[in-house]
């Protein structure tokens, strides 16, 4: 079986089980909503006000969403073993965790880039930010699975794993939020956000070469 | 070949055993006993390399086998004390999905066959949620019927909450592969015999 064949074969087996468990997959999205949506009720209804906060709002939102999505990425493999398999699996165990982290992204990471646009009407911005809303966002979410994975990793099976792993993990969003929320800020001040995103683009790169790597490092100290 | 060199595990401050080794040909059962907390469990996870021993080092055909972990996964067929089994999915796919990661060939017609001959007939498309205890413990060990290939098979605790006759065809498949020439390690607290040529029995916690 080639490298290819067993990443399609996790990815398959992965978005079987989000199908079979629909209500975590629309956790996720609710999640973002319902905090984006909170904001302009707290701030109140000033239009100017509002657009300057959208990008930061919006953004913070997605990063929580994942870190909430973040406890499902091993823990179901680990509590009924499946993971001791995988681990045990003739295939490299990076390719495997590769495979599980782009498959939980479709699952919790599309969805915050597809409806990101929709909330970022209600925070009346630009139609051109509202594209690189999205934009950033899809290079974006996938480094924070990919950075989180290793933390959920880290944390697998560990008491009080949830805040640890907020701990761990927190401070490597921060550069991605920074960037992501500037990148939208950026575009709506005209000054072009392909500086943004380009260093969005360069996070995505090395965390896909180190990430999985780390995450199946860390896998296997945890299940020891 | 398998070969256990001066093992030694210890688990947190507690030393479980020391100075366990064993050698096994092609074609041997090697029965694990001792009572609980003897370090069984842990015993096996050593030879499958998922817990690094205190000491001491597991050789396959001569070579450490963290230094040819790929090669070595490719011929271990490992049940654990959990089933391995996912709750939402069908028998069915609890075969043919992990088999197929494990480079293995199985169709939906074969693994009904293996579910079939370990008596689930009639509950290969129900999720395995629904399953006994018993059920479910059989659908993880209906892998091993595509696991042949595999030369070493490490089996922790197997008969463990199956009825009587679902005991007696575990116990054929263990000894067909030990016949054929595979290695077969266990644990177990039944007694259960195995029709296997040859046998081994290491006790822990002595």
């Amino acid at each position: 079986m080639g490298s290819f064949d067993a990443f399609a074969a996790i990815v398959r087996r992965d978005l079987l089980l989000a199908m079979r468990r629909r209500s975590d997959v629309l956790n996720t999205l609710v999640f973002f909503v319902i905090v984006v949506s909170l904001f302009p009720l707290g701030v109140g209804p000033e239009i100017n006000t509002l657009r300057q906060i959208a990008p930061g709002v919006v953004w913070v939102a997605a990063l929580l969403a994942s870190m909430l999505a973040l406890g499902r990425l091993f823990a179901a493999d680990h509590a009924d073993g499946t993971l001791e398999q995988l681990v045990l699996s003739p295939q490299p165990l990076g390719l495997l965790v590769a495979g599980k982290v782009f498959a939980h992204w479709l699952t919790t990471g599309l969805p915050l880039v597809a409806i990101a646009p929709v909330l970022g009407i209600q925070f009346d911005l630009p139609p051109e930010s509202l594209g690189v809303l999205a934009l950033s966002l899809m290079i974006g979410t996938p480094v924070l699975g990919l950075i989180g994975a290793v933390g959920a990793a880290l944390t697998l099976g560990l008491r009080g794993g949830g805040v640890l792993v907020s701990l761990l993990v927190l401070p490597l969003y921060v550069p991605v939020l920074i960037f992501g929320a500037g990148a939208v800020e950026a575009a709506a001040a005209g000054t072009g956000a392909g500086a943004n995103l380009s260093l969005l683009g360069a996070f995505l790169a090395v965390s896909l070469f180190f990430a999985p790597w780390a995450t199946a490092t860390a896998l296997r100290i945890s299940l020891e | 070949m398998l070969a256990a060199t001066d093992l030694e595990c210890v688990r947190g401050e507690r030393c479980l055993f020391r100075g366990v080794g064993f050698e096994l040909e092609p074609g041997m059962l090697l029965e694990v006993s001792g009572p609980n907390g003897s370090g069984k469990t842990s015993l096996l996870r050593i030879v499958c390399g998922l817990l690094a021993p205190a000491s001491g080092a597991i050789l396959w055909n001569g070579t450490d086998i963290r230094k040819a972990a790929e090669e070595y996964r490719g011929q271990l067929a490992y049940l654990g004390h959990q089933n391995a089994i996912k709750d939402d999915l069908t028998g069915i796919e609890n075969l043919v999905i992990p088999e197929t990661l494990a480079g293995g060939e199985v169709t939906p017609k074969s693994a009904r066959e293996a579910l079939g001959d370990l008596g689930l007939e009639g509950f290969e498309h129900l999720p395995t949620r629904v399953l006994s205890q018993g059920q479910k413990r059989r659908v993880a060990l209906a892998r091993l019927a595509f696991r042949g290939r595999c030369r070493l098979w490490v089996l922790d605790e197997p008969f463990v909450a199956l009825d009587a006759k679902a005991v007696r065809s575990v116990a054929d498949m263990v000894a067909n592969q030990v016949d054929a020439g595979g290695i077969v390690i266990l644990t177990t607290h039944q007694e259960v015999e195995i029709g296997a040529r040859r046998r081994a029995i290491l006790r822990l916690g002595a």
